[in-house]
Protein backbone atom coordinates (compact mmCIF):
# COMPACT_ATOMS: atom_id res chain seq x y z
CA UNK A 1 0.00 0.00 0.00
CA UNK A 2 1.38 3.40 -1.11
CA UNK A 3 -1.13 5.84 0.39
CA UNK A 4 -0.43 8.38 3.76
CA UNK A 5 -3.09 8.79 6.44
CA UNK A 6 -2.65 12.61 7.55
CA UNK A 7 -3.82 13.04 11.08
CA UNK A 8 -5.02 16.93 11.73
CA UNK A 9 -6.21 18.73 14.06
CA UNK A 10 -9.25 20.57 15.34
CA UNK A 11 -10.11 22.74 18.46
CA UNK A 12 -13.44 24.21 18.76
CA UNK A 13 -15.12 22.66 15.64
CA UNK A 14 -12.20 24.65 13.33
CA UNK A 15 -9.18 23.04 11.61
CA UNK A 16 -5.64 24.06 12.85
CA UNK A 17 -3.13 26.09 10.86
CA UNK A 18 -0.74 23.10 11.61
CA UNK A 19 -2.89 20.69 9.83
CA UNK A 20 -1.69 22.14 6.34
CA UNK A 21 1.80 21.51 7.38
CA UNK A 22 0.75 17.95 8.26
CA UNK A 23 -0.97 17.45 4.48
CA UNK A 24 2.21 18.94 3.16
CA UNK A 25 4.53 16.55 4.92
CA UNK A 26 1.96 13.67 4.07
CA UNK A 27 2.02 15.05 0.25
CA UNK A 28 5.51 14.41 0.19
CA UNK A 29 5.58 11.01 1.05
CA UNK A 30 2.67 9.96 -1.21
CA UNK A 31 4.64 11.65 -3.89
CA UNK A 32 7.74 9.47 -3.65
CA UNK A 33 5.29 6.29 -2.82
CA UNK A 34 3.15 7.54 -6.27
CA UNK A 35 -0.08 6.77 -3.77
CA UNK A 36 -2.91 9.09 -2.11
CA UNK A 37 -2.91 11.68 1.09
CA UNK A 38 -6.29 10.64 2.79
CA UNK A 39 -6.95 13.50 5.55
CA UNK A 40 -8.47 12.27 8.69
CA UNK A 41 -9.98 14.59 11.65
CA UNK A 42 -12.43 13.00 14.51
CA UNK A 43 -14.52 15.71 15.54
CA UNK A 44 -18.14 16.14 17.22
CA UNK A 45 -19.42 17.63 14.07
CA UNK A 46 -17.60 18.82 10.68
CA UNK A 47 -15.00 21.27 11.11
CA UNK A 48 -14.82 24.50 9.28
CA UNK A 49 -11.48 24.73 7.05
CA UNK A 50 -11.37 21.18 6.76
CA UNK A 51 -12.39 21.89 3.00
CA UNK A 52 -8.90 23.81 2.19
CA UNK A 53 -6.88 20.67 2.65
CA UNK A 54 -7.87 19.65 -0.82
CA UNK A 55 -6.27 22.90 -1.46
CA UNK A 56 -2.44 21.34 0.43
CA UNK A 57 -2.68 18.22 -1.68
CA UNK A 58 -5.05 15.59 0.08
CA UNK A 59 -7.36 13.50 -1.81
CA UNK A 60 -9.60 12.74 0.17
CA UNK A 61 -10.75 14.24 3.83
CA UNK A 62 -12.77 12.24 6.09
CA UNK A 63 -14.22 13.67 8.83
CA UNK A 64 -15.24 11.19 11.54
CA UNK A 65 -17.95 12.28 13.63
CA UNK A 66 -18.81 11.58 17.67
CA UNK A 67 -20.45 12.52 20.58
CA UNK A 68 -17.27 12.27 22.59
CA UNK A 69 -14.81 14.35 20.52
CA UNK A 70 -15.67 17.86 20.94
CA UNK A 71 -12.86 18.52 22.63
CA UNK A 72 -9.83 16.11 23.22
CA UNK A 73 -10.28 13.04 23.91
CA UNK A 74 -6.72 10.85 23.31
CA UNK A 75 -8.17 7.47 24.27
CA UNK A 76 -11.32 7.46 21.53
CA UNK A 77 -9.39 9.69 19.20
CA UNK A 78 -6.18 7.15 19.27
CA UNK A 79 -8.70 4.31 18.73
CA UNK A 80 -10.18 5.66 15.81
CA UNK A 81 -6.95 6.69 14.24
CA UNK A 82 -5.04 3.85 14.81
CA UNK A 83 -8.38 1.78 13.39
CA UNK A 84 -8.40 3.46 10.04
CA UNK A 85 -4.78 3.18 10.06
CA UNK A 86 -4.78 -0.14 10.39
CA UNK A 87 -7.91 -1.29 7.81
CA UNK A 88 -6.43 1.13 5.53
CA UNK A 89 -3.58 -0.30 5.43
CA UNK A 90 -1.68 2.93 4.96
CA UNK A 91 2.05 2.87 4.36
CA UNK A 92 2.79 6.14 6.50
CA UNK A 93 0.53 8.09 9.43
CA UNK A 94 1.44 11.74 9.66
CA UNK A 95 0.47 13.27 12.76
CA UNK A 96 1.63 16.95 14.44
CA UNK A 97 4.33 17.59 16.95
CA UNK A 98 2.08 19.75 18.71
CA UNK A 99 0.75 19.49 22.38
CA UNK A 100 -2.14 17.33 21.56
CA UNK A 101 0.19 15.85 18.99
CA UNK A 102 2.89 14.57 21.02
CA UNK A 103 0.21 13.25 23.35
CA UNK A 104 -1.43 11.42 20.19
CA UNK A 105 0.82 9.75 18.90
CA UNK A 106 2.25 7.46 20.44
CA UNK A 107 -0.61 5.91 21.82
CA UNK A 108 -1.80 5.40 18.02
CA UNK A 109 1.97 3.72 17.34
CA UNK A 110 1.21 1.88 20.29
CA UNK A 111 -1.82 0.37 19.48
CA UNK A 112 -0.52 -0.54 15.88
CA UNK A 113 2.55 -1.95 17.54
CA UNK A 114 4.71 0.27 15.64
CA UNK A 115 7.48 2.55 16.46
CA UNK A 116 7.41 6.40 16.07
CA UNK A 117 9.52 9.02 14.99
CA UNK A 118 9.34 12.03 16.61
CA UNK A 119 8.91 15.95 15.94
CA UNK A 120 10.92 15.30 12.67
CA UNK A 121 12.20 18.26 11.01
CA UNK A 122 11.94 16.15 7.58
CA UNK A 123 11.15 13.35 6.11
CA UNK A 124 11.02 11.43 3.02
CA UNK A 125 11.94 7.64 1.29
CA UNK A 126 14.88 6.35 0.40
CA UNK A 127 14.12 3.19 -1.61
CA UNK A 128 11.44 1.64 0.09
CA UNK A 129 12.02 2.97 3.77
CA UNK A 130 10.55 6.04 5.33
CA UNK A 131 13.46 8.37 6.70
CA UNK A 132 13.45 11.28 8.76
CA UNK A 133 15.37 13.64 10.81
CA UNK A 134 14.79 15.36 14.30
CA UNK A 135 16.70 17.31 16.55
CA UNK A 136 18.13 15.43 19.77
CA UNK A 137 19.92 16.39 22.43
CA UNK A 138 18.24 20.29 22.86
CA UNK A 139 19.03 21.06 18.51
CA UNK A 140 22.76 20.20 19.84
CA UNK A 141 22.61 17.28 17.08
CA UNK A 142 20.36 16.18 14.34
CA UNK A 143 19.84 11.87 14.00
CA UNK A 144 18.91 10.62 10.93
CA UNK A 145 17.12 7.35 11.37
CA UNK A 146 15.11 4.74 8.91
CA UNK A 147 11.85 3.93 9.75
CA UNK A 148 11.23 0.35 9.63
CA UNK A 149 7.86 -0.63 11.23
CA UNK A 150 4.72 -0.23 8.71
CA UNK A 151 3.19 2.12 8.70
CA UNK A 152 5.46 4.22 10.02
CA UNK A 153 4.25 6.91 12.24
CA UNK A 154 5.69 10.12 12.06
CA UNK A 155 5.08 13.82 13.65
CA UNK A 156 5.85 17.14 12.40
CA UNK A 157 7.78 19.66 14.09
CA UNK A 158 5.27 22.82 13.90
CA UNK A 159 6.47 25.55 11.83
CA UNK A 160 9.27 23.31 9.91
CA UNK A 161 7.19 22.21 6.75
CA UNK A 162 6.12 25.24 4.97
CA UNK A 163 2.63 24.29 3.52
CA UNK A 164 2.60 24.22 -0.43
CA UNK A 165 0.00 24.50 -2.36
CA UNK A 166 -1.16 21.48 -4.49
CA UNK A 167 -4.68 21.48 -5.41
CA UNK A 168 -6.30 18.13 -6.19
CA UNK A 169 -9.99 17.09 -6.88
CA UNK A 170 -10.49 16.29 -2.98
CA UNK A 171 -13.38 13.89 -1.67
CA UNK A 172 -14.99 14.62 1.55
CA UNK A 173 -16.67 12.56 3.33
CA UNK A 174 -18.17 12.54 7.27
CA UNK A 175 -18.45 9.34 8.91
CA UNK A 176 -20.43 8.91 12.29
CA UNK A 177 -18.54 6.85 14.55
CA UNK A 178 -19.66 5.18 18.29
CA UNK A 179 -16.30 4.93 19.55
CA UNK A 180 -16.06 5.84 23.47
CA UNK A 181 -14.38 8.69 24.72
CA UNK A 182 -12.57 7.19 26.78
CA UNK A 183 -11.42 7.45 29.94
CA UNK A 184 -9.45 10.71 29.95
CA UNK A 185 -11.46 13.58 29.29
CA UNK A 186 -10.53 17.03 28.94
CA UNK A 187 -13.18 18.56 31.67
CA UNK A 188 -12.12 22.61 30.84
CA UNK A 189 -9.76 24.07 28.91
CA UNK A 190 -8.28 27.23 30.18
CA UNK A 191 -7.86 29.81 27.07
CA UNK A 192 -5.33 32.60 27.38
CA UNK A 193 -6.72 35.66 27.17
CA UNK A 194 -8.78 36.55 23.49
CA UNK A 195 -5.89 37.79 21.33
CA UNK A 196 -2.45 36.25 23.04
CA UNK A 197 -0.32 33.84 20.90
CA UNK A 198 1.28 31.31 22.22
CA UNK A 199 5.08 32.03 21.93
CA UNK A 200 5.81 28.54 20.06
CA UNK A 201 3.33 29.51 17.36
CA UNK A 202 3.98 33.42 17.27
CA UNK A 203 5.76 34.76 13.97
CA UNK A 204 7.18 37.28 16.32
CA UNK A 205 8.55 36.14 20.37
CA UNK A 206 9.83 38.84 22.02
CA UNK A 207 11.86 36.87 25.16
CA UNK A 208 12.87 38.95 27.85
CA UNK A 209 15.13 37.46 31.16
CA UNK A 210 16.75 38.36 34.13
CA UNK A 211 17.92 42.24 32.96
CA UNK A 212 14.35 43.05 32.96
CA UNK A 213 15.27 43.47 36.87
CA UNK A 214 11.85 43.04 38.08
CA UNK A 215 8.46 41.71 36.86
CA UNK A 216 6.45 44.88 36.51
CA UNK A 217 9.33 45.84 33.89
CA UNK A 218 7.77 43.03 30.79
CA UNK A 219 5.40 45.77 30.39
CA UNK A 220 8.17 47.30 28.23
CA UNK A 221 8.16 43.91 26.27
CA UNK A 222 4.43 43.83 26.11
CA UNK A 223 4.28 47.43 24.68
CA UNK A 224 6.64 46.64 22.16
CA UNK A 225 4.83 43.07 21.35
CA UNK A 226 1.81 45.16 20.55
CA UNK A 227 3.52 47.30 18.44
CA UNK A 228 3.32 44.34 16.19
CA UNK A 229 0.11 44.33 16.29
CA UNK A 230 -1.32 40.81 17.20
CA UNK A 231 1.50 39.07 15.39
CA UNK A 232 4.34 38.48 18.41
CA UNK A 233 4.05 36.76 21.79
CA UNK A 234 6.36 37.71 25.00
CA UNK A 235 8.78 34.74 25.92
CA UNK A 236 10.56 34.44 29.26
CA UNK A 237 13.88 32.39 29.98
CA UNK A 238 13.85 29.93 32.62
CA UNK A 239 15.09 32.41 35.62
CA UNK A 240 12.67 34.95 35.23
CA UNK A 241 9.84 31.82 35.42
CA UNK A 242 11.88 29.89 37.95
CA UNK A 243 11.16 33.79 39.87
CA UNK A 244 7.59 33.61 39.31
CA UNK A 245 7.66 36.69 36.88
CA UNK A 246 5.91 34.81 34.07
CA UNK A 247 4.07 31.36 33.39
CA UNK A 248 5.55 28.16 32.50
CA UNK A 249 3.99 28.03 29.07
CA UNK A 250 6.07 31.45 28.11
CA UNK A 251 9.29 29.69 28.94
CA UNK A 252 11.64 29.26 25.81
CA UNK A 253 14.39 26.72 26.07
CA UNK A 254 15.24 22.98 26.92
CA UNK A 255 12.90 22.76 29.72
CA UNK A 256 10.88 24.92 27.64
CA UNK A 257 8.78 25.16 24.76
CA UNK A 258 10.70 25.11 21.02
CA UNK A 259 10.04 28.21 18.85
CA UNK A 260 11.21 28.87 15.12
CA UNK A 261 9.01 32.00 14.51
CA UNK A 262 10.57 34.65 11.81
CA UNK A 263 11.92 37.01 14.36
CA UNK A 264 13.28 36.41 17.77
CA UNK A 265 14.05 39.36 20.07
CA UNK A 266 16.32 38.29 23.52
CA UNK A 267 16.43 41.03 25.55
CA UNK A 268 18.35 40.86 28.62
CA UNK A 269 18.51 37.19 28.16
CA UNK A 270 22.78 36.12 28.84
CA UNK A 271 21.60 33.22 25.90
CA UNK A 272 22.36 30.11 27.59
CA UNK A 273 23.18 26.84 25.75
CA UNK A 274 19.59 25.71 27.58
CA UNK A 275 17.94 28.81 26.53
CA UNK A 276 19.79 28.55 22.68
CA UNK A 277 18.31 25.26 22.82
CA UNK A 278 14.87 26.79 22.12
CA UNK A 279 15.10 29.56 20.26
CA UNK A 280 18.33 28.68 17.54
CA UNK A 281 16.16 27.99 14.30
CA UNK A 282 14.50 30.97 14.55
CA UNK A 283 14.88 33.12 11.40
CA UNK A 284 16.19 35.95 12.08
CA UNK A 285 17.35 36.88 15.85
CA UNK A 286 17.74 39.89 17.52
CA UNK A 287 19.87 40.52 20.70
CA UNK A 288 19.79 43.47 23.37
CA UNK A 289 22.02 43.04 25.99
CA UNK A 290 24.36 45.60 27.97
CA UNK A 291 27.22 43.13 28.36
CA UNK A 292 28.80 42.99 25.05
CA UNK A 293 30.55 39.06 25.63
CA UNK A 294 27.04 37.50 26.58
CA UNK A 295 26.67 34.36 25.01
CA UNK A 296 23.44 35.27 22.84
CA UNK A 297 25.27 37.48 20.26
CA UNK A 298 26.95 34.47 19.50
CA UNK A 299 24.06 33.33 17.37
CA UNK A 300 22.54 37.29 16.78
CA UNK A 301 22.06 37.98 13.26
CA UNK A 302 21.49 41.64 14.87
CA UNK A 303 22.95 42.72 17.91
CA UNK A 304 22.40 46.32 20.31
CA UNK A 305 25.01 46.49 22.74
CA UNK A 306 22.90 48.51 25.88
CA UNK A 307 20.81 49.24 28.33
CA UNK A 308 17.30 47.56 27.36
CA UNK A 309 15.77 50.48 29.86
CA UNK A 310 16.64 53.32 26.99
CA UNK A 311 16.99 50.73 23.57
CA UNK A 312 13.16 48.70 24.00
CA UNK A 313 11.09 51.97 24.57
CA UNK A 314 12.88 53.42 21.47
CA UNK A 315 12.56 50.47 19.50
CA UNK A 316 8.68 50.37 20.13
CA UNK A 317 8.21 53.64 18.97
CA UNK A 318 10.41 53.31 15.58
CA UNK A 319 8.34 49.31 15.56
CA UNK A 320 4.96 51.45 15.85
CA UNK A 321 6.37 54.25 13.22
CA UNK A 322 7.47 52.23 10.33
CA UNK A 323 4.43 50.37 10.90
CA UNK A 324 2.30 53.37 10.82
CA UNK B 1 0.40 4.12 47.75
CA UNK B 2 2.87 1.88 45.37
CA UNK B 3 4.78 4.27 43.21
CA UNK B 4 6.97 3.52 39.84
CA UNK B 5 8.71 6.21 38.91
CA UNK B 6 10.93 5.36 35.06
CA UNK B 7 14.45 7.28 34.76
CA UNK B 8 16.79 7.84 32.29
CA UNK B 9 20.48 8.40 32.51
CA UNK B 10 21.23 11.07 29.68
CA UNK B 11 23.85 13.57 29.23
CA UNK B 12 23.93 16.94 31.43
CA UNK B 13 22.08 19.88 29.30
CA UNK B 14 25.12 21.33 29.14
CA UNK B 15 27.01 18.95 27.18
CA UNK B 16 28.81 20.05 23.80
CA UNK B 17 27.75 17.54 21.72
CA UNK B 18 30.56 15.72 19.47
CA UNK B 19 29.52 12.73 17.22
CA UNK B 20 31.35 9.65 17.69
CA UNK B 21 33.18 7.65 14.90
CA UNK B 22 30.48 5.33 14.16
CA UNK B 23 29.08 8.63 12.86
CA UNK B 24 25.90 7.99 14.65
CA UNK B 25 25.99 8.45 18.18
CA UNK B 26 27.27 10.84 21.00
CA UNK B 27 31.15 10.78 21.53
CA UNK B 28 30.51 10.36 25.59
CA UNK B 29 34.03 10.84 26.01
CA UNK B 30 34.31 13.91 29.19
CA UNK B 31 30.66 13.89 28.87
CA UNK B 32 29.06 13.96 32.43
CA UNK B 33 25.17 12.22 32.76
CA UNK B 34 22.74 12.91 35.42
CA UNK B 35 19.42 11.66 35.89
CA UNK B 36 16.87 12.97 33.45
CA UNK B 37 15.39 16.38 34.92
CA UNK B 38 12.16 15.54 33.87
CA UNK B 39 12.30 12.30 35.99
CA UNK B 40 13.44 14.44 38.72
CA UNK B 41 9.96 15.84 38.41
CA UNK B 42 8.80 12.44 38.73
CA UNK B 43 10.82 11.20 41.48
CA UNK B 44 9.98 14.17 43.39
CA UNK B 45 6.28 13.89 42.80
CA UNK B 46 6.20 10.10 43.78
CA UNK B 47 7.98 11.39 47.01
CA UNK B 48 5.26 13.57 48.21
CA UNK B 49 2.38 11.54 46.99
CA UNK B 50 4.21 8.47 49.34
CA UNK B 51 5.07 11.25 52.75
CA UNK B 52 1.32 12.28 52.09
CA UNK B 53 -0.07 8.94 52.32
CA UNK B 54 2.32 8.53 54.97
CA UNK B 55 3.01 4.82 53.93
CA UNK B 56 3.83 3.19 50.50
CA UNK B 57 6.22 2.62 48.42
CA UNK B 58 8.25 4.34 45.52
CA UNK B 59 10.20 1.90 42.93
CA UNK B 60 12.76 3.70 40.21
CA UNK B 61 12.97 1.55 36.85
CA UNK B 62 15.59 2.31 34.22
CA UNK B 63 16.17 0.82 30.87
CA UNK B 64 19.94 1.23 30.61
CA UNK B 65 23.56 0.39 30.45
CA UNK B 66 25.60 -0.88 33.76
CA UNK B 67 26.05 2.82 34.22
CA UNK B 68 22.42 3.59 34.86
CA UNK B 69 23.18 2.15 38.48
CA UNK B 70 24.29 5.43 39.71
CA UNK B 71 20.92 7.45 37.96
CA UNK B 72 19.22 4.61 39.81
CA UNK B 73 21.31 5.50 43.02
CA UNK B 74 20.70 9.79 42.54
CA UNK B 75 16.67 8.49 42.61
CA UNK B 76 17.48 6.37 45.66
CA UNK B 77 18.90 9.09 48.08
CA UNK B 78 16.24 11.46 46.72
CA UNK B 79 14.05 8.88 48.95
CA UNK B 80 13.03 6.18 46.40
CA UNK B 81 12.81 2.67 48.09
CA UNK B 82 13.94 0.83 45.18
CA UNK B 83 15.57 0.43 42.06
CA UNK B 84 15.57 -1.87 39.05
CA UNK B 85 17.82 -2.02 36.19
CA UNK B 86 16.65 -3.54 32.91
CA UNK B 87 20.02 -3.20 31.31
CA UNK B 88 21.04 -3.36 27.88
CA UNK B 89 24.42 -2.74 26.03
CA UNK B 90 22.42 -0.16 24.66
CA UNK B 91 19.56 2.00 24.93
CA UNK B 92 17.29 1.62 21.70
CA UNK B 93 16.55 4.16 19.76
CA UNK B 94 12.86 3.15 19.61
CA UNK B 95 10.99 4.07 22.08
CA UNK B 96 8.21 1.74 21.76
CA UNK B 97 11.41 -1.14 22.73
CA UNK B 98 12.01 0.49 25.94
CA UNK B 99 7.95 0.77 26.21
CA UNK B 100 7.59 -2.84 26.09
CA UNK B 101 10.03 -3.68 28.49
CA UNK B 102 9.28 -1.48 31.64
CA UNK B 103 5.32 -2.69 30.67
CA UNK B 104 6.38 -6.41 31.34
CA UNK B 105 8.04 -5.48 34.52
CA UNK B 106 5.58 -3.30 35.74
CA UNK B 107 3.00 -5.34 34.55
CA UNK B 108 2.07 -7.37 37.50
CA UNK B 109 3.22 -4.82 40.05
CA UNK B 110 -0.12 -3.47 41.34
CA UNK B 111 1.29 0.21 41.23
CA UNK B 112 -1.57 3.15 41.88
CA UNK B 113 0.51 5.50 39.88
CA UNK B 114 3.30 5.35 37.28
CA UNK B 115 5.42 8.47 36.66
CA UNK B 116 7.55 8.74 33.26
CA UNK B 117 9.12 12.39 32.33
CA UNK B 118 7.59 14.17 29.64
CA UNK B 119 10.38 13.42 27.15
CA UNK B 120 13.98 12.64 27.92
CA UNK B 121 16.38 15.56 27.08
CA UNK B 122 18.69 13.48 24.62
CA UNK B 123 15.90 12.05 22.39
CA UNK B 124 13.62 13.92 23.08
CA UNK B 125 10.58 11.52 22.33
CA UNK B 126 8.06 12.36 24.08
CA UNK B 127 6.41 9.02 23.85
CA UNK B 128 7.82 6.34 26.14
CA UNK B 129 5.19 7.29 28.83
CA UNK B 130 2.02 7.10 26.65
CA UNK B 131 3.28 3.53 24.72
CA UNK B 132 3.83 2.26 28.19
CA UNK B 133 0.21 3.15 29.25
CA UNK B 134 -0.87 1.96 26.09
CA UNK B 135 1.04 -1.81 26.66
CA UNK B 136 -0.44 -1.84 30.45
CA UNK B 137 -3.88 -0.78 29.33
CA UNK B 138 -4.23 2.25 31.53
CA UNK B 139 -5.17 6.03 31.27
CA UNK B 140 -2.30 8.59 30.66
CA UNK B 141 -2.00 11.95 30.95
CA UNK B 142 1.16 13.58 29.66
CA UNK B 143 3.17 16.84 30.67
CA UNK B 144 1.48 17.68 33.87
CA UNK B 145 1.89 20.66 35.53
CA UNK B 146 -0.59 19.99 38.41
CA UNK B 147 -2.05 16.63 39.87
CA UNK B 148 -4.44 16.04 42.91
CA UNK B 149 -5.34 12.43 43.19
CA UNK B 150 -8.26 11.38 45.58
CA UNK B 151 -10.57 8.94 45.65
CA UNK B 152 -9.27 6.87 42.90
CA UNK B 153 -9.26 9.59 40.68
CA UNK B 154 -6.91 12.22 39.57
CA UNK B 155 -7.07 16.11 38.23
CA UNK B 156 -4.37 17.12 36.50
CA UNK B 157 -3.64 20.48 34.22
CA UNK B 158 -1.52 20.36 30.90
CA UNK B 159 -0.49 23.05 28.66
CA UNK B 160 -1.42 23.43 24.86
CA UNK B 161 -1.24 26.01 22.80
CA UNK B 162 -2.59 29.28 24.13
CA UNK B 163 -4.52 27.78 27.26
CA UNK B 164 -4.31 24.91 29.70
CA UNK B 165 -6.54 21.70 29.56
CA UNK B 166 -7.67 20.11 33.05
CA UNK B 167 -7.97 16.25 32.26
CA UNK B 168 -9.88 13.97 34.88
CA UNK B 169 -8.69 10.20 35.04
CA UNK B 170 -9.60 7.31 37.06
CA UNK B 171 -6.74 5.67 38.57
CA UNK B 172 -4.46 3.46 38.19
CA UNK B 173 -2.68 5.66 35.86
CA UNK B 174 0.32 6.58 33.83
CA UNK B 175 1.18 10.18 34.06
CA UNK B 176 4.06 12.22 32.57
CA UNK B 177 5.53 15.20 34.33
CA UNK B 178 6.21 18.71 32.92
CA UNK B 179 8.69 21.27 34.50
CA UNK B 180 6.43 23.38 36.96
CA UNK B 181 4.78 20.49 38.38
CA UNK B 182 7.09 20.60 42.05
CA UNK B 183 10.43 21.83 42.93
CA UNK B 184 13.09 18.66 42.96
CA UNK B 185 14.82 18.19 46.20
CA UNK B 186 18.61 17.88 46.57
CA UNK B 187 19.78 14.54 47.56
CA UNK B 188 20.95 15.20 51.71
CA UNK B 189 24.01 13.21 52.40
CA UNK B 190 21.73 11.11 54.45
CA UNK B 191 20.24 10.08 52.14
CA UNK B 192 22.99 9.43 49.84
CA UNK B 193 24.50 7.01 52.66
CA UNK B 194 20.87 5.16 52.87
CA UNK B 195 21.13 4.75 48.91
CA UNK B 196 23.82 2.41 49.17
CA UNK B 197 21.84 -0.30 50.67
CA UNK B 198 18.75 0.13 49.31
CA UNK B 199 17.57 -2.88 46.80
CA UNK B 200 18.55 -2.34 43.22
CA UNK B 201 18.09 -5.62 41.34
CA UNK B 202 19.62 -5.81 37.61
CA UNK B 203 17.63 -7.64 34.95
CA UNK B 204 18.57 -8.12 31.19
CA UNK B 205 16.40 -5.53 28.57
CA UNK B 206 14.26 -6.97 26.18
CA UNK B 207 12.43 -5.02 24.03
CA UNK B 208 11.23 -6.92 21.22
CA UNK B 209 11.66 -5.96 17.65
CA UNK B 210 13.39 -2.75 16.97
CA UNK B 211 11.42 -0.67 14.31
CA UNK B 212 13.90 2.26 14.09
CA UNK B 213 17.22 2.47 12.83
CA UNK B 214 20.07 4.92 13.33
CA UNK B 215 21.58 5.61 10.31
CA UNK B 216 23.48 8.82 11.21
CA UNK B 217 24.13 11.97 13.47
CA UNK B 218 25.23 15.03 12.45
CA UNK B 219 25.70 18.72 13.49
CA UNK B 220 23.41 21.68 12.42
CA UNK B 221 24.56 24.27 11.08
CA UNK B 222 26.09 26.77 13.10
CA UNK B 223 24.48 29.93 12.84
CA UNK B 224 26.57 32.63 11.41
CA UNK B 225 27.46 35.09 13.81
CA UNK B 226 25.67 38.13 13.23
CA UNK B 227 27.29 41.56 13.60
CA UNK B 228 26.66 44.91 16.12
CA UNK B 229 24.26 47.31 14.86
CA UNK B 230 25.66 49.64 17.17
CA UNK B 231 25.24 50.92 21.15
CA UNK B 232 22.43 52.24 23.05
CA UNK B 233 18.97 53.09 21.86
CA UNK B 234 20.75 55.56 18.90
CA UNK B 235 21.14 51.79 16.63
CA UNK B 236 17.78 51.67 17.14
CA UNK B 237 16.70 53.08 13.70
CA UNK B 238 19.51 50.91 12.06
CA UNK B 239 18.04 47.57 13.51
CA UNK B 240 15.02 48.19 12.34
CA UNK B 241 16.39 49.46 8.53
CA UNK B 242 18.30 46.47 8.59
CA UNK B 243 15.47 43.86 9.88
CA UNK B 244 12.96 45.56 6.47
CA UNK B 245 15.63 45.80 3.94
CA UNK B 246 17.87 42.95 4.49
CA UNK B 247 16.57 40.57 6.71
CA UNK B 248 13.01 41.45 5.19
CA UNK B 249 11.04 40.22 8.60
CA UNK B 250 8.96 43.45 8.88
C1 LIG C 1 18.53 21.31 33.13
C2 LIG C 1 18.44 22.78 32.83
C3 LIG C 1 17.45 23.21 31.98
C4 LIG C 1 17.33 24.58 31.67
N1 LIG C 1 16.34 24.97 30.80
C5 LIG C 1 16.26 26.28 30.45
C6 LIG C 1 15.26 26.73 29.53
O1 LIG C 1 14.43 25.95 29.05
N2 LIG C 1 15.24 28.03 29.19
C7 LIG C 1 16.12 28.95 29.71
O2 LIG C 1 16.04 30.14 29.36
N3 LIG C 1 17.05 28.56 30.60
C8 LIG C 1 17.14 27.26 31.00
N4 LIG C 1 18.05 26.90 31.93
C9 LIG C 1 18.77 27.96 32.68
C10 LIG C 1 19.95 28.57 31.96
O3 LIG C 1 21.09 27.80 32.24
C11 LIG C 1 20.17 30.03 32.44
O4 LIG C 1 20.36 30.02 33.84
C12 LIG C 1 19.04 30.99 32.12
O5 LIG C 1 18.67 30.88 30.76
C13 LIG C 1 19.49 32.42 32.39
O6 LIG C 1 18.42 33.32 32.24
P1 LIG C 1 18.67 34.84 31.85
O7 LIG C 1 19.38 34.90 30.57
O8 LIG C 1 17.35 35.52 31.97
O9 LIG C 1 19.54 35.39 33.07
P2 LIG C 1 21.06 35.76 33.16
O10 LIG C 1 21.93 34.67 32.71
O11 LIG C 1 21.25 36.31 34.53
O12 LIG C 1 21.23 36.93 32.09
C14 LIG C 1 20.71 38.21 32.22
C15 LIG C 1 21.27 39.03 31.08
O13 LIG C 1 20.70 40.33 31.09
C16 LIG C 1 21.70 41.27 30.76
N5 LIG C 1 21.28 42.55 31.33
C17 LIG C 1 21.20 42.89 32.63
N6 LIG C 1 20.74 44.14 32.76
C18 LIG C 1 20.53 44.63 31.51
C19 LIG C 1 20.08 45.86 31.00
N7 LIG C 1 19.72 46.87 31.80
N8 LIG C 1 20.00 46.01 29.68
C20 LIG C 1 20.36 44.99 28.83
N9 LIG C 1 20.79 43.80 29.27
C21 LIG C 1 20.88 43.61 30.60
C22 LIG C 1 22.96 40.71 31.34
O14 LIG C 1 24.10 41.22 30.65
C23 LIG C 1 22.78 39.21 31.13
O15 LIG C 1 23.35 38.81 29.90
C24 LIG C 1 18.20 25.53 32.25
C25 LIG C 1 19.20 25.10 33.13
C26 LIG C 1 19.33 23.73 33.42
C27 LIG C 1 20.43 23.30 34.34
N1 LIG D 1 15.65 4.08 28.96
C1 LIG D 1 14.64 4.45 29.77
N2 LIG D 1 14.50 3.90 30.99
C2 LIG D 1 13.49 4.25 31.82
N3 LIG D 1 12.59 5.19 31.52
C3 LIG D 1 12.69 5.78 30.33
C4 LIG D 1 13.71 5.45 29.39
N4 LIG D 1 13.54 6.20 28.29
C5 LIG D 1 12.47 6.99 28.53
N5 LIG D 1 11.96 6.74 29.75
C6 LIG D 1 10.82 7.42 30.41
O1 LIG D 1 10.00 7.99 29.43
C7 LIG D 1 10.03 9.41 29.51
C8 LIG D 1 9.96 10.00 28.12
O2 LIG D 1 11.10 9.67 27.38
P1 LIG D 1 11.20 9.79 25.79
O3 LIG D 1 9.97 9.21 25.24
O4 LIG D 1 12.44 9.02 25.45
O5 LIG D 1 11.37 11.26 25.49
C9 LIG D 1 11.28 9.73 30.30
O6 LIG D 1 11.18 10.97 30.95
C10 LIG D 1 11.32 8.55 31.27
O7 LIG D 1 10.41 8.75 32.34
Amino acid sequence: MSHVLAVVEQRDGALRKVSHEVVTGARRLADALGGEVHALIVAAAPVTGAEALAGFGADRVVTATGDGFARYAPEGMAAIIAERARDGGYRAVVCAATATGKDLAPRVAAKLDVSLAADVTDVGMDGAAVVVTRPVYAGKANLRLSVTAAPAVVSLRPNVFTPVERPRAGTAETIAVSTAAGRVTVREVKAAAAGTLDVAEAPIVVSGGRGLKEPENFKLLEELAAAFGGQAAVGASRAVVDAGWRAHGDQVGQTGKTVSPNLYFAVGVSGAIQHLAGMRTSKVIVAINKDKDAPIFKVADYGIVGDLFEVVPRLTEEIRRVRG
Amino acid sequence: MKIAVCIKRVPDSETRVKVANDGRSLDEAGVKFILNPYDEFAVEEALRRKEAAGAGEVAVIAVGTAASQETIRTALAMGADRGVLLQADAVPADGLAVARALAAELQDGGYDLILCGKMAIDDQSYQVGPMLAERLGLPCVTAVTTLSLEGGKGVAEREIEGGVEVVEFPLPAVVTADKGLNEPRYPALKGIMAAKKKPLAVKPFDGGTVGVAVTGMGLPAERQEGRIVGEGAAAVPELVRLLREEAKVL
